[in-house]
Protein backbone atom coordinates (compact mmCIF):
# COMPACT_ATOMS: atom_id res chain seq x y z
CA UNK A 1 0.00 0.00 0.00
CA UNK A 2 1.11 3.51 -0.70
CA UNK A 3 0.36 6.94 0.67
CA UNK A 4 0.77 10.37 -0.83
CA UNK A 5 2.44 13.11 1.21
CA UNK A 6 1.96 16.66 -0.06
CA UNK A 7 3.78 19.65 1.34
CA UNK A 8 2.86 23.18 0.38
CA UNK A 9 4.18 26.40 1.89
CA UNK A 10 6.83 29.07 1.96
CA UNK A 11 10.18 27.74 0.76
CA UNK A 12 12.91 27.23 3.34
CA UNK A 13 16.06 25.17 3.81
CA UNK A 14 15.66 21.45 4.42
CA UNK A 15 11.96 20.77 3.84
CA UNK A 16 12.57 17.58 1.89
CA UNK A 17 15.18 16.53 4.44
CA UNK A 18 12.75 16.92 7.32
CA UNK A 19 10.01 14.90 5.63
CA UNK A 20 12.36 12.17 4.43
CA UNK A 21 13.97 11.91 7.87
CA UNK A 22 10.55 11.10 9.31
CA UNK A 23 9.92 8.60 6.51
CA UNK A 24 13.16 6.83 7.35
CA UNK A 25 12.42 6.89 11.06
CA UNK A 26 9.03 5.23 10.57
CA UNK A 27 10.09 2.93 7.71
CA UNK A 28 8.08 4.56 4.95
CA UNK A 29 9.95 3.84 1.73
CA UNK A 30 9.98 6.78 -0.69
CA UNK A 31 9.04 5.49 -4.15
CA UNK A 32 8.53 8.75 -5.99
CA UNK A 33 9.03 12.41 -5.39
CA UNK A 34 8.36 15.57 -7.34
CA UNK A 35 8.83 19.12 -6.20
CA UNK A 36 8.68 22.60 -7.59
CA UNK A 37 9.31 26.09 -6.30
CA UNK A 38 7.19 28.84 -7.73
CA UNK A 39 8.18 32.36 -6.57
CA UNK A 40 8.74 31.71 -2.88
CA UNK A 41 6.32 28.82 -2.68
CA UNK A 42 7.34 25.25 -2.34
CA UNK A 43 5.17 22.31 -3.42
CA UNK A 44 6.19 18.71 -3.05
CA UNK A 45 4.41 15.46 -3.73
CA UNK A 46 5.97 12.33 -2.31
CA UNK A 47 4.66 8.80 -2.77
CA UNK A 48 5.72 6.41 -0.02
CA UNK A 49 5.28 2.70 0.51
CA UNK A 50 3.63 2.16 3.90
CA UNK A 51 3.66 -1.63 4.10
CA UNK A 52 6.51 -1.74 6.62
CA UNK A 53 5.53 1.25 8.76
CA UNK A 54 6.63 0.80 12.36
CA UNK A 55 3.53 2.57 13.68
CA UNK A 56 -0.15 2.51 12.62
CA UNK A 57 -0.77 4.64 9.53
CA UNK A 58 -2.96 7.10 11.48
CA UNK A 59 -0.05 7.79 13.86
CA UNK A 60 2.25 8.42 10.89
CA UNK A 61 -0.34 10.92 9.58
CA UNK A 62 -0.26 12.66 12.97
CA UNK A 63 3.55 12.83 13.02
CA UNK A 64 3.67 14.49 9.61
CA UNK A 65 0.82 16.85 10.49
CA UNK A 66 2.77 17.88 13.59
CA UNK A 67 5.82 18.57 11.43
CA UNK A 68 3.65 20.79 9.25
CA UNK A 69 2.37 22.66 12.27
CA UNK A 70 5.86 23.25 13.67
CA UNK A 71 7.29 24.45 10.38
CA UNK A 72 4.31 26.49 9.16
CA UNK A 73 3.79 24.22 6.14
CA UNK A 74 0.65 22.47 5.00
CA UNK A 75 1.54 18.77 5.17
CA UNK A 76 -1.11 16.24 4.19
CA UNK A 77 -0.79 12.49 4.13
CA UNK A 78 -3.49 10.55 2.37
CA UNK A 79 -3.93 6.91 1.46
CA UNK A 80 -3.47 6.30 -2.28
CA UNK A 81 -6.94 4.73 -2.52
CA UNK A 82 -8.45 8.21 -2.36
CA UNK A 83 -6.76 9.23 -5.59
CA UNK A 84 -7.22 5.89 -7.28
CA UNK A 85 -10.93 5.76 -6.60
CA UNK A 86 -11.54 9.37 -7.57
CA UNK A 87 -9.55 9.44 -10.79
CA UNK A 88 -9.63 5.88 -12.09
CA UNK A 89 -12.56 3.82 -13.23
CA UNK B 1 2.00 6.19 -10.53
CA UNK B 2 -0.78 8.55 -9.67
CA UNK B 3 -0.89 11.66 -11.80
CA UNK B 4 0.37 14.85 -10.09
CA UNK B 5 -2.52 16.85 -11.52
CA UNK B 6 -5.04 14.39 -10.05
CA UNK B 7 -3.37 14.55 -6.64
CA UNK B 8 -3.46 18.33 -6.59
CA UNK B 9 -7.07 18.37 -7.80
CA UNK B 10 -8.20 16.09 -4.96
CA UNK B 11 -6.27 18.04 -2.35
CA UNK B 12 -7.67 21.30 -3.64
CA UNK B 13 -11.20 19.90 -3.40
CA UNK B 14 -10.70 19.09 0.28
CA UNK B 15 -8.69 22.14 1.24
CA UNK B 16 -10.29 24.94 -0.74
CA UNK B 17 -13.64 23.67 -1.93
CA UNK B 18 -15.04 22.04 1.22
CA UNK B 19 -15.27 18.52 -0.18
CA UNK B 20 -16.43 16.30 2.62
CA UNK B 21 -18.50 13.29 3.42
CA UNK B 22 -21.56 14.77 5.07
CA UNK B 23 -22.53 11.74 7.01
CA UNK B 24 -21.90 8.10 7.70
CA UNK B 25 -25.22 6.85 9.00
CA UNK B 26 -25.75 3.44 10.53
CA UNK B 27 -29.27 2.08 10.14
CA UNK B 28 -30.33 -0.23 12.97
CA UNK B 29 -33.51 -2.29 13.17
CA UNK B 30 -35.34 -1.99 16.49
CA UNK B 31 -38.02 -4.52 15.66
CA UNK B 32 -36.58 -6.99 18.18
CA UNK B 33 -36.72 -4.42 21.02
CA UNK B 34 -40.50 -4.54 21.43
CA UNK B 35 -41.83 -5.37 24.88
CA UNK B 36 -45.06 -5.10 26.91
CA UNK B 37 -43.16 -3.00 29.37
CA UNK B 38 -42.11 0.41 27.97
CA UNK B 39 -39.27 0.76 30.50
CA UNK B 40 -37.85 -2.57 29.42
CA UNK B 41 -38.31 -1.73 25.73
CA UNK B 42 -36.55 1.64 26.13
CA UNK B 43 -33.65 -0.12 27.83
CA UNK B 44 -33.46 -2.65 25.00
CA UNK B 45 -33.40 0.20 22.49
CA UNK B 46 -30.54 1.87 24.35
CA UNK B 47 -28.63 -1.40 24.63
CA UNK B 48 -29.08 -2.36 21.00
CA UNK B 49 -28.17 1.04 19.56
CA UNK B 50 -25.06 1.39 21.73
CA UNK B 51 -24.03 -2.18 20.96
CA UNK B 52 -24.48 -2.01 17.17
CA UNK B 53 -23.03 1.48 16.74
CA UNK B 54 -20.39 1.21 19.46
CA UNK B 55 -17.51 1.51 17.00
CA UNK B 56 -19.15 3.89 14.53
CA UNK B 57 -17.45 7.08 15.70
CA UNK B 58 -13.90 5.67 16.19
CA UNK B 59 -14.03 3.89 12.82
CA UNK B 60 -15.30 7.04 11.06
CA UNK B 61 -12.51 9.07 12.67
CA UNK B 62 -9.95 6.52 11.59
CA UNK B 63 -11.17 6.57 7.98
CA UNK B 64 -11.22 10.36 8.05
CA UNK B 65 -7.59 10.44 9.11
CA UNK B 66 -6.29 7.74 6.76
CA UNK B 67 -7.96 9.13 3.67
CA UNK B 68 -7.73 12.78 4.60
CA UNK B 69 -11.42 13.33 3.76
CA UNK B 70 -13.44 15.02 6.49
CA UNK B 71 -16.50 13.10 7.68
CA UNK B 72 -18.67 15.82 9.15
CA UNK B 73 -21.39 13.82 10.90
CA UNK B 74 -21.76 10.36 12.33
CA UNK B 75 -25.39 9.39 12.74
CA UNK B 76 -27.71 6.53 13.52
CA UNK B 77 -31.15 5.87 12.05
CA UNK B 78 -33.58 3.42 13.58
CA UNK B 79 -36.85 1.68 12.72
CA UNK B 80 -39.78 4.14 12.91
CA UNK B 81 -40.46 4.03 16.62
CA UNK B 82 -44.25 3.84 16.21
CA UNK B 83 -43.79 0.33 14.80
CA UNK B 84 -42.35 -1.06 18.01
CA UNK B 85 -44.56 0.76 20.49
CA UNK B 86 -47.81 -1.16 20.09
CA UNK B 87 -50.10 -0.07 22.89
CA UNK B 88 -47.91 2.60 24.42
CA UNK B 89 -49.14 6.03 25.44
CA UNK B 90 -47.47 9.28 24.39
CA UNK B 91 -45.65 9.38 27.75
CA UNK B 92 -44.25 5.91 27.09
CA UNK B 93 -42.97 7.02 23.69
CA UNK B 94 -41.13 9.96 25.23
CA UNK B 95 -39.17 7.39 27.22
CA UNK B 96 -38.02 5.95 23.88
CA UNK B 97 -36.92 9.38 22.70
CA UNK B 98 -34.91 9.82 25.88
CA UNK B 99 -33.35 6.37 25.48
CA UNK B 100 -32.35 7.25 21.91
CA UNK B 101 -30.92 10.57 23.07
CA UNK B 102 -28.91 8.90 25.82
CA UNK B 103 -27.61 6.35 23.30
CA UNK B 104 -26.57 9.19 20.97
CA UNK B 105 -24.68 10.87 23.82
CA UNK B 106 -22.97 7.64 24.81
CA UNK B 107 -21.89 6.99 21.24
CA UNK B 108 -20.79 10.58 20.60
CA UNK B 109 -22.82 10.76 17.37
CA UNK B 110 -24.35 13.97 16.03
CA UNK B 111 -27.96 12.90 15.43
CA UNK B 112 -30.22 9.91 15.79
CA UNK B 113 -33.26 9.66 13.51
CA UNK B 114 -36.32 7.48 13.31
CA UNK B 115 -38.58 8.87 15.99
CA UNK B 116 -41.48 8.83 13.58
CA UNK B 117 -44.34 7.14 11.84
CA UNK B 118 -45.49 6.16 8.35
CA UNK B 119 -49.10 7.25 8.00
CA UNK B 120 -49.55 7.82 4.27
CA UNK B 121 -52.79 5.89 4.18
CA UNK B 122 -54.00 5.90 7.75
CA UNK B 123 -52.96 6.19 11.35
CA UNK B 124 -52.85 3.33 13.85
CA UNK B 125 -53.37 4.10 17.53
CA UNK B 126 -49.65 3.67 18.00
CA UNK B 127 -48.92 6.17 15.21
CA UNK B 128 -51.30 8.68 16.77
CA UNK B 129 -49.79 8.31 20.24
CA UNK B 130 -46.29 8.74 18.85
CA UNK B 131 -47.17 11.76 16.73
CA UNK B 132 -48.84 13.41 19.74
CA UNK B 133 -45.61 12.93 21.69
CA UNK B 134 -43.34 14.53 19.06
CA UNK B 135 -43.35 18.12 20.43
CA UNK B 136 -42.41 17.05 23.97
CA UNK B 137 -39.94 14.45 22.69
CA UNK B 138 -38.11 17.04 20.58
CA UNK B 139 -38.18 19.60 23.37
CA UNK B 140 -36.76 17.18 25.92
CA UNK B 141 -34.00 15.70 23.78
CA UNK B 142 -31.05 17.19 21.94
CA UNK B 143 -30.08 14.78 19.17
CA UNK B 144 -33.29 12.97 18.33
CA UNK B 145 -34.80 13.70 14.91
CA UNK B 146 -38.33 12.94 13.88
CA UNK B 147 -40.14 12.45 10.61
CA UNK B 148 -43.66 11.54 9.53
CA UNK B 149 -44.58 10.31 6.06
CA UNK B 150 -48.05 11.63 5.28
CA UNK B 151 -48.41 10.69 1.62
CA UNK B 152 -47.23 8.53 -1.23
CA UNK B 153 -47.98 8.29 -4.91
CA UNK B 154 -49.48 4.85 -4.27
CA UNK B 155 -51.64 5.81 -1.29
CA UNK B 156 -52.53 9.45 -1.90
CA UNK B 157 -52.38 12.10 0.81
CA UNK B 158 -53.56 11.47 4.34
CA UNK B 159 -55.10 14.88 4.96
CA UNK B 160 -56.03 14.02 8.56
CA UNK B 161 -52.32 13.59 9.20
CA UNK B 162 -51.52 16.78 7.27
CA UNK B 163 -54.00 18.71 9.44
CA UNK B 164 -52.39 17.25 12.55
CA UNK B 165 -48.89 18.22 11.36
CA UNK B 166 -49.76 21.93 11.51
CA UNK B 167 -50.66 21.55 15.19
CA UNK B 168 -47.59 19.43 15.97
CA UNK B 169 -45.23 21.91 14.32
CA UNK B 170 -46.78 24.89 16.13
CA UNK B 171 -46.60 23.09 19.46
CA UNK B 172 -42.99 22.03 18.85
CA UNK B 173 -42.08 25.64 18.07
CA UNK B 174 -43.79 26.81 21.27
CA UNK B 175 -42.09 24.23 23.48
CA UNK B 176 -38.66 25.14 22.12
CA UNK B 177 -39.35 28.90 21.86
CA UNK B 178 -36.42 29.75 24.16
CA UNK B 179 -34.03 28.13 21.67
CA UNK B 180 -35.32 29.81 18.51
CA UNK B 181 -37.83 26.95 18.03
CA UNK B 182 -35.04 24.48 17.26
CA UNK B 183 -37.41 21.54 17.76
CA UNK B 184 -38.92 22.30 14.36
CA UNK B 185 -35.48 22.00 12.73
CA UNK B 186 -35.45 18.38 13.87
CA UNK B 187 -38.86 17.48 12.46
CA UNK B 188 -39.77 16.86 8.84
CA UNK B 189 -42.98 15.88 7.07
CA UNK B 190 -42.56 13.70 3.97
CA UNK B 191 -44.26 12.31 0.92
CA UNK B 192 -42.76 9.22 -0.76
CA UNK B 193 -40.16 8.98 1.98
CA UNK B 194 -37.09 6.84 1.14
CA UNK B 195 -36.31 4.14 3.69
CA UNK B 196 -32.53 4.38 3.43
CA UNK B 197 -31.90 8.11 3.58
CA UNK B 198 -28.80 8.98 5.64
CA UNK B 199 -29.64 12.68 5.95
CA UNK B 200 -31.39 14.27 8.90
CA UNK B 201 -33.97 15.09 10.02
CA UNK B 202 -35.61 12.46 7.81
CA UNK B 203 -33.34 9.45 8.29
CA UNK B 204 -34.93 6.24 9.50
CA UNK B 205 -34.29 2.55 9.01
CA UNK B 206 -37.05 1.15 6.81
CA UNK B 207 -38.88 -2.09 7.42
CA UNK B 208 -37.51 -3.59 4.21
CA UNK B 209 -33.94 -3.06 5.39
CA UNK B 210 -31.48 -5.53 6.89
CA UNK B 211 -30.71 -5.77 10.60
CA UNK B 212 -27.97 -3.15 10.36
CA UNK B 213 -26.55 -1.21 7.37
CA UNK B 214 -24.17 1.62 6.55
CA UNK B 215 -25.43 4.46 4.36
CA UNK B 216 -23.30 7.39 3.32
CA UNK B 217 -24.29 10.88 2.27
CA UNK B 218 -21.84 12.89 0.21
CA UNK B 219 -21.62 16.64 -0.03
CA UNK B 220 -19.59 19.02 -2.17
CA UNK B 221 -21.48 22.06 -3.53
CA UNK B 222 -18.21 24.01 -3.32
CA UNK B 223 -16.46 21.57 -5.66
CA UNK B 224 -19.27 21.83 -8.24
CA UNK B 225 -19.32 25.60 -7.92
CA UNK B 226 -15.56 25.88 -8.58
CA UNK B 227 -15.77 23.51 -11.54
CA UNK B 228 -18.51 25.64 -13.11
CA UNK B 229 -16.48 28.76 -12.51
CA UNK B 230 -13.50 27.20 -14.24
CA UNK B 231 -15.67 26.07 -17.17
CA UNK B 232 -16.44 29.73 -17.92
CA UNK B 233 -19.12 30.77 -20.43
CA UNK B 234 -19.66 27.38 -22.02
CA UNK B 235 -23.00 26.20 -23.41
CA UNK B 236 -25.47 24.07 -21.46
CA UNK B 237 -24.27 20.70 -22.77
CA UNK B 238 -20.79 21.43 -21.57
CA UNK B 239 -22.11 22.85 -18.31
CA UNK B 240 -24.05 19.64 -17.63
CA UNK B 241 -20.98 17.61 -18.57
CA UNK B 242 -18.84 19.58 -16.10
CA UNK B 243 -21.31 18.95 -13.28
CA UNK B 244 -21.53 15.26 -14.18
CA UNK B 245 -17.77 14.77 -14.11
CA UNK B 246 -17.50 16.57 -10.77
CA UNK B 247 -20.41 14.63 -9.26
CA UNK B 248 -18.71 11.42 -10.34
CA UNK B 249 -15.54 12.30 -8.47
CA UNK B 250 -17.39 13.41 -5.34
CA UNK B 251 -19.45 10.25 -5.31
CA UNK B 252 -16.39 8.04 -5.71
CA UNK B 253 -15.24 9.44 -2.37
CA UNK B 254 -18.57 8.52 -0.85
CA UNK B 255 -18.36 5.03 -2.28
CA UNK B 256 -14.83 4.55 -0.94
CA UNK B 257 -15.79 5.72 2.54
CA UNK B 258 -18.97 3.62 2.52
CA UNK B 259 -17.08 0.50 1.46
CA UNK B 260 -14.36 1.00 4.06
CA UNK B 261 -16.82 1.79 6.86
CA UNK B 262 -18.87 -1.25 5.99
CA UNK B 263 -15.78 -3.48 5.92
CA UNK B 264 -14.29 -2.20 9.16
CA UNK B 265 -17.58 -2.28 11.06
CA UNK B 266 -18.60 -5.65 9.66
CA UNK B 267 -21.95 -4.22 8.62
CA UNK B 268 -23.40 -4.46 5.08
CA UNK B 269 -23.08 -1.43 2.82
CA UNK B 270 -26.50 0.03 2.05
CA UNK B 271 -26.39 2.98 -0.29
CA UNK B 272 -24.58 6.17 -1.21
CA UNK B 273 -26.89 9.16 -1.29
CA UNK B 274 -25.87 11.43 -4.15
CA UNK B 275 -27.05 14.64 -2.62
CA UNK B 276 -25.41 18.02 -2.87
CA UNK B 277 -25.81 19.12 0.73
CA UNK B 278 -24.84 22.72 1.50
CA UNK B 279 -23.54 24.06 4.80
CA UNK B 280 -23.63 27.64 6.08
CA UNK B 281 -19.85 27.86 5.43
CA UNK B 282 -18.70 30.24 2.72
CA UNK B 283 -18.12 28.35 -0.53
CA UNK B 284 -20.42 25.45 0.32
CA UNK B 285 -23.66 26.71 -1.13
CA UNK B 286 -26.09 25.29 -3.73
CA UNK B 287 -27.46 28.80 -4.35
CA UNK B 288 -23.97 29.91 -5.39
CA UNK B 289 -23.82 27.11 -7.98
CA UNK B 290 -26.99 28.46 -9.57
CA UNK B 291 -25.48 31.95 -9.51
CA UNK B 292 -22.25 30.61 -11.03
CA UNK B 293 -24.37 29.30 -13.88
CA UNK B 294 -25.27 32.88 -14.67
CA UNK B 295 -28.15 34.00 -12.46
CA UNK B 296 -27.75 37.34 -10.74
CA UNK B 297 -29.32 35.99 -7.56
CA UNK B 298 -30.82 32.65 -6.63
CA UNK B 299 -34.61 33.04 -6.62
CA UNK B 300 -34.96 35.03 -9.83
CA UNK B 301 -36.42 33.73 -13.10
CA UNK B 302 -34.24 30.93 -14.43
CA UNK B 303 -33.61 29.46 -10.98
CA UNK B 304 -35.83 26.42 -11.49
CA UNK B 305 -34.24 25.62 -14.86
CA UNK B 306 -30.73 25.96 -13.44
CA UNK B 307 -31.62 23.73 -10.51
CA UNK B 308 -33.21 21.12 -12.78
CA UNK B 309 -30.02 20.95 -14.84
CA UNK B 310 -27.87 20.69 -11.72
CA UNK B 311 -30.02 18.00 -10.12
CA UNK B 312 -30.10 15.85 -13.22
CA UNK B 313 -26.39 16.15 -13.93
CA UNK B 314 -25.49 15.30 -10.31
CA UNK B 315 -27.49 12.08 -10.56
CA UNK B 316 -26.10 11.13 -13.95
CA UNK B 317 -22.54 11.66 -12.78
CA UNK B 318 -23.03 10.05 -9.41
CA UNK B 319 -24.91 6.97 -10.41
CA UNK B 320 -21.97 5.39 -12.23
CA UNK B 321 -19.63 6.16 -9.35
CA UNK B 322 -21.46 4.03 -6.83
CA UNK B 323 -22.57 0.43 -6.82
CA UNK B 324 -25.75 1.21 -4.88
CA UNK B 325 -27.47 4.56 -4.99
CA UNK B 326 -30.43 5.50 -2.85
CA UNK B 327 -31.76 7.88 -0.24
CA UNK B 328 -32.78 11.30 -1.45
CA UNK B 329 -30.09 11.72 -4.14
CA UNK B 330 -30.47 15.23 -5.49
CA UNK B 331 -29.56 18.81 -4.68
CA UNK B 332 -30.80 20.09 -1.33
CA UNK B 333 -32.09 23.61 -0.91
CA UNK B 334 -32.35 24.16 2.86
CA UNK B 335 -32.56 27.90 3.33
CA UNK B 336 -30.93 28.21 6.75
CA UNK B 337 -28.06 25.88 5.87
CA UNK B 338 -26.96 27.64 2.70
CA UNK B 339 -25.16 30.99 2.78
CA UNK B 340 -26.41 31.92 -0.72
CA UNK B 341 -30.02 31.01 0.09
CA UNK B 342 -29.89 32.98 3.34
CA UNK B 343 -28.67 36.04 1.46
CA UNK B 344 -31.23 35.64 -1.33
CA UNK B 345 -34.10 35.16 1.14
CA UNK B 346 -32.96 38.09 3.31
CA UNK B 347 -32.81 40.42 0.32
CA UNK B 348 -36.27 39.35 -0.82
CA UNK B 349 -35.02 37.80 -4.07
CA UNK B 350 -36.05 34.32 -2.96
CA UNK B 351 -39.66 33.73 -1.90
CA UNK B 352 -41.40 30.68 -0.46
CA UNK B 353 -43.41 30.42 -3.69
CA UNK B 354 -40.21 30.20 -5.75
CA UNK B 355 -38.76 27.64 -3.36
CA UNK B 356 -41.90 25.56 -3.83
CA UNK B 357 -41.43 25.64 -7.61
CA UNK B 358 -37.77 24.66 -7.19
CA UNK B 359 -38.73 21.60 -5.16
CA UNK B 360 -40.55 20.19 -8.20
CA UNK B 361 -37.17 19.59 -9.85
CA UNK B 362 -34.87 18.69 -6.95
CA UNK B 363 -34.83 16.91 -3.65
CA UNK B 364 -36.12 17.49 -1.08
CA UNK B 365 -38.60 20.23 -0.40
CA UNK B 366 -39.39 23.32 1.60
CA UNK B 367 -36.48 22.84 3.90
CA UNK B 368 -35.40 24.85 6.93
CA UNK B 369 -37.70 27.74 6.20
CA UNK B 370 -38.65 30.10 9.01
CA UNK B 371 -42.06 31.76 8.82
CA UNK B 372 -43.63 34.33 11.19
CA UNK B 373 -44.57 32.99 14.62
CA UNK B 374 -48.21 33.95 14.21
CA UNK B 375 -48.65 31.74 11.11
CA UNK B 376 -51.72 29.63 11.85
CA UNK B 377 -51.80 25.84 12.08
CA UNK B 378 -54.07 25.76 9.04
CA UNK B 379 -51.65 27.75 6.91
CA UNK B 380 -48.80 25.43 7.90
CA UNK B 381 -50.92 22.36 7.11
CA UNK B 382 -51.89 23.86 3.76
CA UNK B 383 -48.26 24.68 2.99
CA UNK B 384 -47.47 21.03 3.72
CA UNK B 385 -50.39 19.88 1.54
CA UNK B 386 -49.09 21.94 -1.40
CA UNK B 387 -45.57 20.64 -1.13
CA UNK B 388 -46.64 17.06 -0.57
CA UNK B 389 -48.92 17.26 -3.65
CA UNK B 390 -45.88 18.07 -5.78
CA UNK B 391 -44.24 14.88 -4.54
CA UNK B 392 -47.30 12.69 -4.97
CA UNK B 393 -48.12 13.97 -8.46
CA UNK B 394 -44.52 13.67 -9.65
CA UNK B 395 -43.69 10.35 -7.98
CA UNK B 396 -40.84 11.89 -6.05
CA UNK B 397 -39.90 12.60 -2.48
CA UNK B 398 -40.87 15.99 -1.15
CA UNK B 399 -40.71 17.24 2.40
CA UNK B 400 -41.45 20.20 4.61
CA UNK B 401 -39.26 21.36 7.47
CA UNK B 402 -40.73 24.67 8.48
CA UNK B 403 -40.08 26.74 11.60
CA UNK B 404 -42.88 29.05 12.77
CA UNK B 405 -40.53 31.33 14.70
CA UNK B 406 -42.29 32.09 17.96
CA UNK B 407 -42.68 35.82 18.61
CA UNK B 408 -40.94 36.79 15.37
CA UNK B 409 -42.16 38.42 12.20
CA UNK B 410 -40.99 38.58 8.59
CA UNK B 411 -37.55 40.18 8.39
CA UNK B 412 -36.35 38.84 11.76
CA UNK B 413 -34.14 35.79 11.89
CA UNK B 414 -33.60 32.63 13.92
CA UNK B 415 -30.27 30.99 14.59
CA UNK B 416 -29.61 27.33 15.39
CA UNK B 417 -25.84 27.15 15.07
CA UNK B 418 -23.73 24.40 13.53
CA UNK B 419 -24.92 22.74 10.36
CA UNK B 420 -28.48 23.94 10.93
CA UNK B 421 -27.38 27.54 10.40
CA UNK B 422 -29.63 30.57 10.60
CA UNK B 423 -32.84 31.39 8.81
CA UNK B 424 -34.38 34.72 7.86
CA UNK B 425 -38.09 34.73 8.75
CA UNK B 426 -39.87 34.73 5.38
CA UNK B 427 -43.19 36.20 4.37
CA UNK B 428 -45.96 33.68 3.85
CA UNK B 429 -49.53 34.09 2.55
CA UNK B 430 -51.96 34.49 5.45
CA UNK B 431 -55.12 33.88 3.41
CA UNK B 432 -57.07 31.23 5.32
CA UNK B 433 -57.21 27.64 4.02
CA UNK B 434 -59.09 26.59 7.22
CA UNK B 435 -62.19 25.18 5.48
CA UNK B 436 -60.06 23.20 3.04
CA UNK B 437 -57.90 21.66 5.75
CA UNK B 438 -60.91 20.90 8.00
CA UNK B 439 -62.41 18.53 5.41
CA UNK B 440 -60.21 15.65 6.55
CA UNK B 441 -59.96 12.26 4.87
CA UNK B 442 -57.64 11.33 2.04
CA UNK B 443 -56.78 12.91 -1.27
CA UNK B 444 -56.88 9.92 -3.65
CA UNK B 445 -53.75 8.62 -5.30
CA UNK B 446 -53.11 10.04 -8.78
CA UNK B 447 -54.10 7.98 -11.82
CA UNK B 448 -50.50 7.28 -12.78
CA UNK B 449 -50.02 5.39 -9.52
CA UNK B 450 -51.95 2.53 -11.15
CA UNK B 451 -49.04 1.01 -12.97
CA UNK B 452 -49.79 -2.69 -12.76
Amino acid sequence: MKAVITVVGRDSVGIIAKVSTLCTEYHANIVDISQSVLSEYFAMIMVVDIDSLTVPFTSFVDVLAALGKNTGLDVRTMHEDVFNSMHRI
Amino acid sequence: MINTKDILETINMVKEENLDIRTVTMGISLLDCASDDPVKAAQRVYDKVTRCAGRLVPVALQIEKEYGIPIINKRVSVTPVSLIGGRYTSEDYIRFAQALDRAADTLGINFIGGYGALVQKGMTNADKALIDSIPEALAETGKVCSSVNVASTKAGINMDAVALMGKIIKKTAYLTRDKDCIGCAKFVVFSNVPEDNPFMAGAFHGTGEAECVINVGVSGPGVVSSAIERAGDCDFSELAETVKRTAFKITRMGQLVAREASKRLGVPFGIVDLSLAPTPAVGDSVARILEDMGLETCGGCGTTAALALLNDAVKKGGVMASSQVGGLSGAFIPVSEDAGMIEAASSGALSIEKLEAMTAVCSVGLDMIAVPGDTTEDVISALIADEISIGVANTKTTAVRVIPAYGKKAGDSVSFGGLLGQAPVMKISTVSPARFIARGGRIPAPIHSLKN
